[in-house]
């Protein structure tokens, strides 16, 4: 009982990341219909940014309960300047061009970032200043401490901040009817470059945070580390159904469990066959079982209606 | 010649080809301030091509413009939004997952300006924008008819609310001239009748209204004057009774065959 919600608290934090970052792809595939696989890379330099202020006003001298917040402010800010730059030079050119011809400049600009963060950071392991003390609570057994708790009900604010811009705001509203028909929205006034460069610019910052909250919570940060995180959000997000934005929260929180508990109970499963190293097959076995049984996810609307 | 002085829309030797085809040619006619036009016409004899040169989605390949006195380029549809020129089109086209209330309030973008750091921050003249915005689009749909599923998603709505609601949408951007492209398609004869109501109240309030119609006799009793297109040329235009008499006209109905 104690491993089975140890995996439960696990997964909800681990879920609640994948949710942030999958909330990017769905809003830039509802809008768009592009799946922006640069977005992972967007959470690396994210972490990579804050790593490196954070660095460098606590070496300054500044407290780390100001240096904190500092440091994710402007991880946030360079990467809303980097995910418009990416929508403008890669994407907008082409937004006109056969589909596959994004998705390929996509992988590029994923490369490039990848090796533009290779040349500036390093090839090697960055340790993450721990700077929230872990107090480990106990919860009927299992184990949960500080940064997870925050990880956690920021992951859900941020969430909820976004869902009342989304829905309650007329930037949103604009998201929305561009999202349905840019055509239309274009006709009632709707400026649909500055729609789409926001959406970037929100689903960047967004990235930025999941970046942080990762490296914080395994204490490391590398110039690889986005790729399969981005890939596993990217299945959240189709498991939910990609371009509906409830659906990547609820396919993200799903993923973490999903693959919390598989990793958890995998070994007694098996028979010691298959240890938790494993754990990364259950988010693509997802993918998979999805992509075949259920293509518009759990909560996405048939394809039809976009067309 | 038409006075210019008081024409809306002046359009001059429009013509428009799509490869070798020719749909239109040397089409000009002028669409006076206050009244409602009509564009007439057999199957395929290119009113929709005009409708859609006139509203900015197609470049015409020759010809050109004059809007309330300004020359406009065509191709920039955004632009003329902002010019006054407002569309409905022939298979409605609203923002489906979007309130009735939220479609109209699109349509209010055109003519309002709070930025993104507004939205994001909710400052005061942000809120009191919205505010009026929400009046203002709460009141365009009582004007067509359609106040009390404000607060359903668009596809939700009957056929004919959603052709009102597109309507709504349309004068929520101030339209100077309001261009329906078929708004009686599909449409019962009550909804037609309410549908003509609705337009004389509209050209009441002042707004010109351009209206591309296949029921020839919802022209005849609502339309001040006709143009009547046929093979991409305009073969007559003036008042609805004269029109009907016009040899040519009626050589285009009946040898045509198409209706």
């Amino acid at each position: 009982m104690e491993i089975f919600l140890q995996q439960i608290i696990n997964g909800l934090v681990q879920g609640s990341v994948y949710a942030l970052v999958a909330l990017g792809y769905t809003m830039v595939y509802g809008i768009l219909g592009l799946i922006n696989f640069a977005h992972g890379e967007v959470v690396m330099i994210g972490a990579m940014l804050a790593l490196s202020s954070l660095t460098a006003l606590l070496g300054w001298g500044v407290t780390p309960l100001l240096a904190l917040p500092l440091s994710i402010s402007l991880a946030m800010l360079g990467c809303m300047v980097l995910g418009y730059s990416i929508e403008r030079i890669a994407y907008r050119p082409l937004r006109h061009a056969p589909r596959l011809a994004p998705l390929i400049t996509a992988i590029g600009v994923s490369i490039v970032l990848q090796n533009l963060a290779m040349m500036i950071w390093g090839r090697s392991y960055h340790s993450f200043p721990q700077l929230i003390a872990n107090n480990p609570h106990n919860i009927g057994g299992a184990i949960i401490n500080n940064i997870q708790i925050i990880i956690f009900v920021l992951a859900l604010a941020f969430m909820a901040g976004l869902m009342v811009v989304v829905n309650r705001t007329r930037l949103g509203r604009a998201m929305r009817a561009v999202a349905e028909n840019q055509h239309a929205a274009q006709l009632m006034g709707v400026d649909i470059n500055r729609v789409i460069s926001i959406t970037f610019m929100i689903g960047s910052a967004l990235a930025a945070i999941a970046g942080v909250m990762v490296s914080a919570n395994y204490g490391l940060a590398h110039y690889y580390m986005g790729f399969i995180l981005g890939l596993k959000a990217f299945t959240a997000a189709v498991l939910g159904g990609i371009g509906n934005l409830r659906g990547a929260m609820l396919g993200g929180l799903l993923l973490g469990l999903i693959e919390s508990l598989g990793a958890g109970y995998i070994g007694d499963l098996t028979g010691g066959f298959f240890g938790s190293n494993y754990q990364d097959v259950f988010a693509f076995f997802v993918l998979i079982a999805v992509l075949v049984l259920r293509p518009s996810g759990l909560l996405g609307e048939r394809l039809a209606e976009r067309a | 010649m038409p006075h210019t002085e008081d024409a809306l829309l002046l359009a001059s030797h429009i013509g428009k080809q799509f490869g070798g085809l020719s749909a239109l040619d040397d089409v000009s006619l002028h669409i006076r301030r206050g009244e409602i036009y009509g564009l007439i016409g057999p199957n395929g004899a290119g009113k929709t091509t005009l409708f859609n040169v006139i509203t900015g989605l197609y470049q015409p390949s020759a010809g050109g413009f004059q809007f309330n006195g300004m020359h406009y380029e065509s191709g920039k549809p955004h632009l003329l939004a902002q010019a006054g020129i407002a569309r409905t089109f022939q298979n409605i086209r609203l923002f489906a997952n979007l309130t009735a209330l939220e479609n109209v309030m699109i349509g209010r973008h055109v003519r309002t300006r709070a930025g993104v750091f507004g939205a994001l921050l909710r400052d005061r003249g942000t809120r009191k924008e919205e505010h009026a915005i929400t009046v203002r689009a709460r009141e365009l749909l009582r004007y067509v008819g359609i106040e009390k599923p404000a607060q359903t998603l668009a596809k939700h709505l009957s056929y004919g609310e959603q052709r009102r609601l597109e309507i709504a949408r349309a004068l929520a951007t101030e339209p100077l001239l309001l261009a329906l492209d078929e708004p009686a398609a599909g449409m019962n004869a009550s909804e037609t009748e309410n549908l003509k109501t609705l337009l004389k109240t509209i050209r009441t309030s002042g707004v010109t209204v351009l209206l591309i119609e296949h029921d020839v006799k919802l022209i005849m009793g609502l339309c001040d004057r006709v143009a009547v297109l046929d093979y991409g040329k305009k073969i007559a235009e003036g008042a609805p009774e004269e029109v009907r008499k016009d040899p040519a006209v009626i050589a285009a109905y009946l040898g045509g065959g198409g209706d």
